[in-house]
């Protein structure tokens, strides 16, 4: 069984309008050291699917209809909330897409990191690796170490310095800095990033890209990063998985994936980018918009903007096929690998 | 040359926290200048803190500038007397980056693309009916219809939204548009259809648009002429391949390189996947 | 002219304003104090409205006197008792009602009126008129409004009107301030700015863009104030510079009743129970409102 392992997992939200079929059979599965690319528009379930994973999605409205989430064994979905809250602290580190509303404007840097710090060394006293009977004073001091060496490490210069100033005193890059060393204080081996460098500069953005490249190096770490840009994705990731409307329709090792996109709607993305050979009013966009996922349209759920749908994808959801080992689409027009190749 | 920027300077004074303290200054802008042809659209590629929407601002006449012109069509926008520069507001118009608060939610379609014609009814002279005959011209020609006309924004998805901005902005037929990041809040698919519809539009309107944008790809494919701007410095300016082809200034090569391109095999990282 | 697409479109304008009501409904009725509230202010106005036609001695209104049947403890005739003119206590508090809402409505709307000006004006412009202003209001807000509307009322006389007067007189900061907030931060939204670069003119910025949208905040803080404003007016009915008998008013009542505590507590009791029952209402009506009007819980 792989580290991180979804399976088939189906999420329903109840709203006014009824319950919507969020999350419609995600099957994933994540090994230490790989930086996977959730890719796919607003609405797809992308970021329900992290949230799923460190179990944050709300319930009610959220309820898990069915399938499995198993991290490094351990079924997610059935583990008590106050086990979740320890592994969220320690194996599971989580960033998000706007760094300044994730940290309190009101304390300093370094006592939001510390606090997080003596949280995580309840949970595995490893941690801070002080012996059991260590004072209160000594497991802060030995936290503030910690937080500042952290901060070194994500490339905040002079750390011990800045660790005292408040989230305003940092730019917007520095700031998902901070977020990202807050995240490895536990040691975690899973790193869910949904939407890290969305708010940040192009040029800042590559430094956040290169810091997160050299920690799963580092630490062996497990990455889902959570994005809708293909560049960042073709960028980092050693795998992809594309979502539409609550399915994974087509993933696997990046390179594949991207040298020969196989789903109509990868290939429609795909195409959607700007690039350097468009000439101007050549860019395709996909026509229609999102399903509503209240009455999804049965079988596949590209079908009504697809342009190559056939009468027989209104039927039934389409298969997953493996077109090439680890590229798995799900499309009825795809061919197995093995076959003889169109 | 429908817009002449020359020398344009701005700077922000603040006295910081005390109300007698030393007084600081900023530069936004230092010593600006562009000059934007007719029919023309003009790239402006900065990051956030850059000065590019300082500089809009001063264009749309909502800054007060520190030295320099804005010469737009022969007259020099920064010595207007006020009711001309209201005057010349329906000639230069803008469309902003965020669908989704740049149009009122408690006010209909029709009556957010309608506005623009109510304000400037004096130059204008459309009467009720005709400005509601206008708002469905425009309604059509940015890609929605009659039948979206007496809804709320909430009602509508991201792309359709900036559809509803870029109507109201084409509503007094003006002939320049600012054009502020109007696609980053987009997923990518819809931001094709926009970047195709602002295309058309500069094609059937004889728009001149300057577009502002961090996004490189983007701008390379809709613009004809781009200008850099770091720290409020005006640091490259050129056609748009001359500079994607050639980049002369350090800034350019540098976000040039950190443009992250769809392609895994132009990683800086090693991302052979194991398996 | 599309003039065929038109009718079409109004429907689905009609359709889609139909859906946002249900919307709201089923967000308010997530809440069933709200509906409790919501049930007890209708009921409320249905006292208010018909009240006088409704009751078993209309005639005790008017101030009609039977010594016959002074202080009778409550039972099927007298639900409430009757009271030491031998009036239907039940007649009196029903017909009460009246008073209170009238007042109640009246001071609040007033004082949001006024305040919603006041505050839209100082958020709006800021710098000296939002100074002297909001120091105007605060001058207002450091004096018990209830002293304040006392010493309003007794230089007025007493009565109805001037009783709502000098209550108004004390509401509005309230709502200026709650208004210069709103505005405040309204006034850095894009739309707002979009406006600006149209050149719209302050009134039409104000009128259009930043007043609707700060009507829900506005509208749940009047219902929050309704239960207040009714129990000001009982306040100064109670001391005695409020409505005047024969009227009946829940105050008054209540004032005249303590006389009679602990005997005939029947009297006392069910007037009070009214004005509890008033600011309990429109507090828990307010509440709910204030959930599905609530911006941050709209989709």
């Amino acid at each position: 069984m792989a580290f991180l392992d979804i399976r088939d997992l189906h999420l329903a939200m109840r709203t006014f309008e009824g319950e919507a079929h969020v999350l419609n059979g995600i099957n994933l599965s994540v090994e230490r050291g790989e930086i996977w690319g959730l890719v796919g528009e607003t609405g797809c379930g992308k970021s329900l699917t992290g949230l799923s994973i460190s179990r944050l999605v709300p319930s009610p409205p959220g309820r898990y209809l069915r399938g499995e989430i198993r991290f490094a064994g351990q079924d997610l979905l059935a583990t008590p909330e106050d086990g979740m809250r320890r592994l969220r602290g320690g194996h599971i580190g989580m960033i998000f897409q706007d760094p300044t509303t994730n940290l309190n404007p009101a304390f300093r840097i370094g006592e939001q990191m510390v606090d997080v710090a003596l949280h995580a060394d309840a949970v595995d006293p490893a941690i801070l690796g002080l012996a059991p009977g260590a004072s209160r004073r000594q497991r802060r001091v030995e936290a503030r170490r910690l937080a500042i060496a952290m901060l070194d490490k994500v490339g905040v210069p002079d750390a011990a310095r800045r660790i005292d100033d408040y989230p305003h005193q940092f730019s917007g890059g520095m700031r998902q800095r901070v977020l990202i060393a807050m995240a490895l204080i536990g040691k975690p081996e899973l790193l869910i990033a949904d939407e890290p460098t969305t708010a940040l500069d192009v040029s800042v953005q590559a430094q956040i890209l290169r810091l997160i490249h050299s920690l799963v190096l580092e630490y062996q770490l497990a990455v889902l990063l959570i994005t809708h840009n293909l560049g960042v994705v073709a960028q980092l990731c050693t795998h992809v998985a594309v979502m539409y409307a609550g399915n994974i329709i087509e993933s696997g090792p990046v390179r594949p994936v991207f040298r020969n996109p196989t789903h109509p709607y990868t290939r429609a993305l795909m195409k959607a980018v700007p690039h350097a050979t468009h000439r101007r009013g050549e860019l395709q966009g996909l026509p229609g918009s999102v399903p509503n996922l209240f009455t999804p349209p049965p079988g596949c759920r590209l079908a009504p903007r697809c342009p190559v749908a056939q009468p027989r994808c209104a039927e039934r959801v389409p298969p997953t096929i493996a077109v090439s080992p680890g590229h798995d689409v799900a499309c009825v027009l795809a061919t197995p690998a093995g076959s003889a190749a169109a | 040359m429908i817009l002449r920027i020359e020398n344009l300077t701005k700077t922000f004074r603040s006295r910081g926290r005390r109300w007698l303290g030393p007084q600081t200054s900023f530069t936004a802008l230092n010593d600006v200048s562009l000059s934007i042809g007719k029919g023309e659209s003009f790239g402006l590629v900065g990051e956030s803190g850059s000065g590019k929407t300082t500089l809009t601002r001063c264009i749309l006449g909502l800054e007060r500038i520190t030295s320099g012109r804005i010469v737009f069509d022969g007259t020099d926008l920064t010595t207007l007397p006020a009711a001309e520069m209201r005057r010349m507001r329906a000639r230069i118009q803008i469309v902003f980056q965020d669908p989704y608060a740049s149009l009122n939610p408690r006010m209909l379609v029709h009556d957010i693309i309608a506005e623009p014609m109510e304000i400037h009814q004096d130059t204008l002279g459309l009467g009720a009916r005709q400005r509601s005959d206008r708002v469905i011209e425009l309604l059509e020609l940015v890609g929605l219809g009659a039948q979206h006309l007496y809804r709320y924004p909430h009602e509508f998805s991201g792309g359709q939204r900036q559809r509803i901005g870029i109507a109201r902005a084409l509503a007094v037929n003006p002939e320049f548009l600012i054009l502020d990041e109007p696609t980053s809040a987009l997923d990518v698919s819809v931001q094709a259809q926009v970047l195709n519809l602002l295309h058309d539009l500069q094609q059937k309107l004889g728009l001149t648009y300057l577009f502002i944008s961090h996004d490189l790809g983007v701008i390379r494919y809709i613009c004809d002429r781009i200008a850099l701007i770091y720290r409020g410095d005006i640091v490259e300016e050129g056609g748009v391949d001359d500079i994607f082809e050639r980049p002369s200034s350090d800034y350019a090569r540098m976000l040039l390189a950190a443009m992250p391109e769809p392609d895994p095999a132009k990683s800086p990282f090693n991302t052979e996947a194991a398996g | 002219m599309s003039a065929s697409a038109t009718p079409d479109a109004r429907a689905s304008a009609v359709a889609a304003r139909r859906q946002n009501w249900r919307r709201a409904a089923y967000r308010f009725q997530q809440s069933w104090l709200s509906i409790v509230g919501l049930a007890i202010v209708v009921l409320l106005f249905v006292a208010a409205v018909a009240g006088p036609s409704l009751v078993p001695y209309p005639a005790d209104i008017a101030g009609g006197i039977n010594t016959a049947t002074r202080f009778e403890a409550p039972s099927i005739a007298h639900l409430f008792g009757t009271n030491e003119l031998g009036q239907d206590v039940f007649t009196l508090v029903i017909a009460g009602a009246r008073i209170s809402l009238l007042s109640g409505v009246a001071v609040v709307v007033l004082g949001a009126l006024a305040g919603t000006i006041v505050g839209a004006l100082a958020g709006y412009y800021g710098g000296w008129t939002d100074e002297i202003l909001m120091r105007i209001a605060d001058l207002k807000l450091t004096l018990p409004s209830l002293i304040l509307a006392m010493a309003v009322a007794a230089a007025l006389g007493a009565g109805l009107v001037n009783t709502i007067i000098a209550i108004a007189l004390t509401w509005w900061p309230g709502y200026a301030r709650l208004v210069r907030g709103e505005v405040i931060a309204k006034k850095e939204e894009l739309f707002v700015q979009v406006a600006q670069a149209l050149g719209a003119g302050t009134g039409r910025i104000l009128r259009r863009h930043i007043l609707p949208n700060i009507v829900s905040p506005i509208i749940v803080k009047m219902s929050l104030d309704m239960g207040f404003a009714i129990l000001t007016v009982a306040s100064l009915g109670f001391i005695g510079i409020g409505v005047k008998p024969p009227t009946p008013e829940w105050g008054s009542l209540l004032s005249i009743a303590r006389n009679y505590m602990p005997d005939y507590w029947w009297t006392a009791m069910f007037p009070g129970l009214a004005i509890f029952l008033a600011v309990f209402g429109f507090n828990l009506l307010g509440d709910g409102l204030r959930d599905v009007l609530d911006p941050r819980a709209r989709r």
